[in-house]
């Protein structure tokens, strides 16, 4: 069975998923019926304006939310194994950083609470800060970088544990726009590199279309799924991809979908 | 010509330091402080000197009137300078060992102040870490806790101390509970609110850790609740030393502020009244200022380096 399940290419699997939240207004449906299969070392972009569910989904495959009903497999297994046996990073909207601990210290935070030993802590804070490209800052303070460098501590922090899977929620979505560019190229050399399973929470469709292997389109009220793009741009693409003609279609495409699923009228 | 011009650079040098520090406004308080002191010096003692001039059919003018009620022995409101020649004899020309040096009872009443701040600080912290970590305790100890404080010290510190003094616990102890009893409740309050007060988001980041609770509360409610702890320890450090001082008085105690302060009231010696208080007064301010101090340091570490207050 756990051979099966490190052989499975399918990475996350959703069957009939749904959530209401109990508000003083009465129910709300948060998520609404959501069939996703995402498979090993895709990049999906989950795209919809505020109040779609989008955030949720990812909170409930990563355990921080409990469905109402449906079934969820992450890697073969339950999101709360999945949790338990810490087999997901999780990349929050801010970089989520502790301001007394040093970079290195809040890379190797979730180490220490695994119980890894100090030189196998020092070893993967080093390897993944430099993947961040972030050598030579291990003994700086949060506060003493710039806010695409705390995202990117998070994010080395996030990769850390080695996991298959990354959920990244918003990520970038407080930084200036040349910042996320920069970080969007970097994310996307990041994904080359080390092939992980990333589901993408962004509410930019530039963001999704560039980034993305597959984008999921969805819509609020009740939040469900619209359309699901396919979006094989070249694998070395550079952020300059954004004025090519196959570009504007997909983003063209992204954002009809977006539209059809939203009403206007408030 | 030269020396005048001398004398304007003084004075300008000492007038732009004077407005670059807080110098100028704390010395303009302390300068209306007196004035205030003295004028009620003069307005509180004159009535008892008018009857004594009557008595004695002295001729009196306002001056003398003025000079009388600032110099009056077993004044209702002893001056200024007479309340500092009572500190200059109670504190340099005696022997600090002597019962009759205020250093000496400002001692006594200081270690039972740091003794219940400590028991303080301690029981405060249980009992928020209980009230944070234990719904039931939650629920069930604040009502008491809050309760508690709603009793006037004045009333249950007599009790305490007969009480204890009946089944042989006396001197220290004693005192020490009663400062304890007054500063464990701001530390109780601060120290709830600072454990509850981590981002929804870094607790979130927590669970994807599935860190355990032991882990939660050492790596993120500990320290966030830190700056929230020391607020309130600057209260308590404050309300400890009255604690010491009102757990000093009803008993006779022999030594102590408080002990200063009763005596002072059975003789009608005002002076020693208000030394005494401003003994309390400025070991109370240097209290605060030391854990000020420490917060300073510690808030520093806490935010990585970066000045936060």
């Amino acid at each position: 069975m756990s051979s099966d399940s490190v052989l499975s290419s399918v990475a996350v699997e959703t069957n009939q998923l749904s959530l209401q939240f109990q508000t003083n207004d009465g129910p709300v449906v948060a998520l609404d019926n959501i069939n996703l299969t995402i498979e090993q070392g895709e990049f999906i972009s989950l795209i919809g304006p505020s109040g779609c569910g989008k955030t949720t989904l990812v909170r409930v495959l990563a355990d921080l939310e409990k469905p109402t009903s449906g079934q969820i497999s992450v890697n073969g297994i339950s999101p709360e194994q999945a949790r338990l046996d810490q087999s997901y990073g999780y990349v929050f909207q801010a970089p989520a950083l502790l301001p007394w601990r040093t970079v290195k210290d809040n890379v190797v935070l979730p180490l220490e609470i695994m119980g890894y030993s100090k030189s196998r802590q020092r070893d993967l804070a080093a390897e993944y800060l430099n993947l961040v490209n972030l050598q030579g800052f291990e003994s700086k303070y949060p506060w003493q970088l710039s806010g695409g460098m705390q995202q990117r501590v998070s994010i080395a922090r996030a990769l850390s544990v080695e996991p298959q899977l990354l959920f990244m929620d918003e990520p970038f979505g407080a930084l200036d726009e040349i910042t996320r560019d920069h970080l969007n190229e970097q994310l996307l050399q990041l994904w080359g590199k080390t092939r992980k399973t990333v589901v993408f929470v962004t509410h930019s469709i530039p963001e999704a279309v560039f980034l993305s292997s597959r984008i999921v389109v969805m819509s609020p009220r009740p939040g469900r799924i619209i359309d699901i793009i396919d979006c094989n741009l070249p694998p070395d693409r550079s952020i300059d991809i954004r004025e090519s003609p196959q570009f504007l279609e997909i983003s063209h495409r992204v954002r009809d979908g977006l539209k059809s699923g939203h009403s206007y009228d408030d | 010509m030269a020396l005048n011009q001398v004398i304007a650079t003084m004075i300008s040098l000492i007038k732009s330091h004077l407005l670059k520090t807080d110098a100028l406004p704390v010395m303009t308080v302390i300068l209306a402080v007196l004035a205030i002191w003295y004028l009620g010096a003069v307005h509180l003692n004159s009535p008892q000197l008018q009857d004594r001039y009557k008595k004695q059919g002295i001729e009196w003018r306002y001056s003398q009137l003025v000079y009388d009620s600032w110099n009056m022995k077993r004044a209702v409101l002893p001056s200024p300078h007479q309340v500092a020649m009572e500190l200059k004899k109670t504190i340099i020309d005696q022997n600090i060992t002597s019962k009759r040096s205020l250093v000496y009872h400002t001692g006594v009443t200081l270690s039972s102040t740091f003794l219940g701040f400590i028991l303080g600080t301690a029981l405060g912290i249980a009992l928020a870490v209980g009230i944070v970590y234990v719904t039931t305790l939650d629920r069930s100890l604040m009502p008491w806790v809050i309760a508690s404080q709603t009793i006037p010290i004045l009333a249950i510190a007599p009790m305490i101390i007969v009480v204890l003094g009946a089944i042989g616990i006396t001197g220290l102890i004693p005192k020490s509970l009663i400062s304890m009893y007054l500063c464990f409740f701001p530390v109780t309050v601060g120290v709830v609110k600072g454990l509850r007060s981590p981002q929804p988001m870094l607790l979130d980041l927590m669970q994807t850790y599935n860190a355990s609770k032991l882990q939660v509360f050492w790596c993120l409610r500990l320290p966030v609740a830190v700056p929230y702890l020391f607020a309130s320890l600057k209260v308590a450090m404050a309300l400890s030393l009255v604690g010491a001082i009102v757990a000093e008085l009803p008993a006779g105690a022999q030594a102590g502020l408080g002990s200063r302060l009763l005596s002072g009231s059975y003789y009608g010696q005002t002076n020693l009244i208000w030394a005494a208080l401003i003994c309390a007064a400025l070991a109370s301010a240097l209290l605060v200022y030391l854990v000020g101090f420490c917060q300073r340091q510690v808030c520093r570490r806490l935010a990585g380096g970066q000045e936060v207050i």
